[in-house]
């Protein structure tokens, strides 16, 4: 027979899960149904007068150039942020869990790159690939490459993803390392006795017991790339030039808080949170069938 | 120089222990002033607000630095918001269509200065600095605060390696093209750049050759204006900085002024950029240069007419109490002195905004001593201003120069011809324009 608990006292559960509903009603539903509502809205910036355009602002939006062009732009850079910093902290986790000697401070360098704000990072590289300054773009230079992110729009795309990547690796390592210090040694033993390579372990056992860090990292990183990175694009590329590195959370930064359009970027606002909502929808509905916890 | 600032300094001085009175009263009304003004520049702000502050006993000055000019402006609009509004905003130039809309957030100077009684004349300040901040029946909304025009600066190294005198700065874009070549064939990997693609190749490029930028007057005659900066003239200006890339005369630096460590390297041997940049220049760069007007077409029919401004502004912000706008008025009137607007202008690159602080200026011998300070004066002032080139007034135009970075950075790849560039960016401003508009009724 089930054995269940219940609370006695009618009131007390939902006292007990009044503070989460509160944070979330504060942080989350609140602001959130502002920007909702402030979408519907034109608005001078004082906010003098308002009035009430239903889904003009919508309207204005999708039938800009520019915007379907931030679209495609935040497409390619999301997906080349997350499969990037995930790849490639995979692959130095996978080493770092083989190293024996210096393990400790070999750990402790990777993931330092996670201390570093991300306008401070954007400055950092931007300061190695300045055309002007750049000791990196001098490099390339003397090997015959012309290096000039402020014009050639693939290169400046290059440079914030590897940026906003580099920024991103140490966090990535860090789960990966401890899910894969969490699989039992015995099984990994036991397939190196029946004459498996370090090749074949890693795909048939580590990769899928991983899985549920791959998973997690998968959305954290999705929603890093897409919100999280603009103090990059900031302070690299301002979205430039002509527009290659305009990702969407960027535009609303700059409509909104610099250029004062509230309405429109409250509209890209909400643009955004239905995309990323909608994306971590399909990713635990379609990729977590996939997950073997 | 040095023999200058010792003049302005012991004027400065003077000056305070003629009006200062020194008082103990303990309740001083409190003036809050936000302002956008960081690093040296900073400082000269504070000092003007220590001046101005010993030289009276009833109000008290508190400058506060907010950020660069969008961040400033973004934070007095949010505390204007909230009801925690500072008295005095400093506001760059493209944020005045915004705040003249904003009717019932600001108190026009010209009223604030009637209701404290503090003498005021329009006429008293330089034409072309007040006209951007003016109604158009003569009526001054702001204060003008720090006011520059674009001018160029070439590297006197650059020009003797390549065979040019160097006293002989270019007077005109083709002798521009053809030095441009000269420092390219000297060894030099750039011959010109420029910093502000959009003010100074487009909005300068426009009032100085007397062609609309937009139509009503580049706005001042109503919100229902469209911009025009897709004429013929301002296509084959960019087509032609465009075209000489291909040989390195022209060398793109980026957005605002980031190119400008392209002419410090020395790197690029001419440079177009706001006479504000002269306080950087003489710091960074380590090499004699030059400054001359800002060049334009022979060909064109009326250049050269007159550059307008860049720069800032002070707005007074509704909802404060009588004596409060009192000391405002009282702090302007300090502002506006012939001595202190002396010692702003000899000590940054900005403009004076008076005929009286020009004229001090030239009495001290000051041009004399400093060859080419005068330049921006002098360039802004070289005609009676037209309708093309008393100013811009477009709402939200922040946003249409992004657009316009966007259009030109897509010109300079060669995606987009000159022509096609410029015509997105004007289809795409005027939809800025009328939501703007919409906005307002």
């Amino acid at each position: 027979m089930e054995k269940r608990v219940v609370f006695r006292n009618p009131v007390l559960p939902y006292l007990l899960l009044a503070p989460q509903i509160a944070i979330t009603l504060i942080f989350f539903i609140w602001p959130a149904s502002q920007a909702l509502y402030q979408s519907l809205l034109q608005q001078d910036p004082f906010g003098l007068r308002t009035t009430f355009v239903w889904a003009d602002n919508f309207i204005d939006l999708f039938s800009q150039a520019d915007y379907l062009n931030s679209l495609q732009v935040t497409t390619v850079f999301s997906i080349s942020v997350a499969v990037l910093a995930l790849s490639s902290a995979l692959y130095l986790a996978v080493q770092a869990d083989r190293v024996l000697k210096g393990a400790m401070a070999y750990r402790t360098l990777l993931i330092w790159p996670y201390a570093v704000a991300p306008v401070v990072a954007g400055v950092l590289w931007l300061f190695l690939f300045n055309p002007t300054l750049g000791i990196a773009a001098y490099w390339l230079r003397e090997l015959g490459y012309d290096w000039n992110h402020t014009l050639n729009g693939g290169q400046a795309m290059t440079l914030v993803v590897v940026a906003a990547t580099w920024k991103q690796i140490s966090y990535n390592f860090l789960f990966f390392l401890a899910g894969m210090q969490a699989i039992p040694r015995s099984l990994i033993e036991a397939a190196a006795i029946d004459g498996a390579g370090p090749v074949r372990r890693f795909w048939t056992i580590v990769f899928p017991l991983l899985t549920p860090t791959t998973f997690f990292l998968l959305v954290i990183n999705i929603v890093y790339a897409f919100f999280d990175t603009f103090g990059i694009i900031h302070s690299v590329t301002e979205g430039g030039p002509a527009g290659a590195t305009n990702i969407l959370v960027y535009k609303v930064f700059r409509d909104g808080f610099l250029n004062l359009d509230l309405g429109g970027s409250a509209t890209q606002s909400v643009v955004l949170m239905t995309i990323v909502i909608a994306f971590t929808v399909i990713q635990f509905r379609y990729v977590e069938r996939k997950v073997h916890y | 120089m040095r023999h200058f600032k010792m003049v302005a300094a012991t004027l400065a001085v003077s000056a305070l222990a003629v009006l200062g009175s020194a008082g103990t009263a303990s309740a001083k009304t409190q003036i809050q002033w936000w302002h956008a003004m960081g690093g040296a520049l900073g400082e000269r702000v504070e000092e003007i607000t220590a001046n101005f502050n010993r030289s009276q006993s009833e109000y008290e000055l508190i400058s506060t630095f907010k950020g660069n000019y969008s961040e400033t402006m973004t934070a007095g609009i949010a505390a204007f918001r909230a009801g925690k509004q500072p008295h005095i905003l400093q506001v760059f130039e493209v944020g005045t269509a915004t705040m003249m809309a904003a009717k019932g957030a600001i108190k026009p100077v010209y009223e604030l200065m009637a209701e404290a009684g503090v003498p005021f004349n329009t006429g008293d300040y330089l034409g072309a600095v007040a006209g951007y901040y003016t109604t158009t029946d003569g009526k001054m909304l702001s204060m003008p605060f720090n006011s520059s025009t674009p001018i160029i600066f070439y590297n006197k190294e650059a020009f003797k390696k390549a065979g040019l005198d160097p006293n002989k700065p270019p007077k005109t874009w083709p002798e521009v093209g053809e030095y441009g070549a000269k420092i390219v064939a000297a060894g030099y990997p750039c011959g010109f750049s420029t910093a502000w693609q959009s003010w100074v190749h487009l909005e300068n490029f426009s009032a100085w050759h007397d062609v609309p930028f937009g139509t009503k007057e580049n706005g001042f005659a109503g919100a229902d204006t469209e911009f025009a900066f897709n004429g013929p003239l301002q296509v084959k200006h960019i087509q032609q900085l465009a075209d000489w890339q291909k040989d390195k005369i022209f060398v793109y630096g980026g957005r605002r002024n980031l190119g400008n460590v392209k002419f410090t390297s020395g790197e690029c041997g001419m440079y177009t950029e706001s006479s504000a940049g002269y306080g950087g220049f003489k710091a960074g760069a380590k090499f004699e240069f030059g400054m001359a007007n800002l060049p334009y077409w022979p060909d064109a029919a009326g250049a050269p007419q007159n550059t307008i401004i860049g720069g800032s502004s002070l707005w007074v912000l509704a909802g404060s109490k009588p004596e409060e706008y009192k000391g405002v008025a009282a702090f302007f009137n300090f502002l506006s002195l012939p001595m202190v607007q002396a010692y702003w202008h000899a000590n940054t690159g900005y403009v004076p905004i008076t005929t009286g602080a020009y004229d001090l200026m030239t009495k001290l011998k000051f041009y004399d001593d400093n060859p080419g300070r005068d330049i921006p004066i002098l360039q802004l002032g070289a005609k009676a201003p037209t309708a093309n080139s008393k100013g811009l007034r477009f709402g939200n135009f922040a946003q249409t120069r992004d657009v316009i970075y966007e259009e030109l950075e897509a010109i300079w790849a060669g995606q987009k011809t000159a022509q096609q560039g410029l015509d997105a960016a004007v289809e795409r401003g005027n939809a800025i324009l009328r939501k703007f508009e919409k906005s307002q009724n």
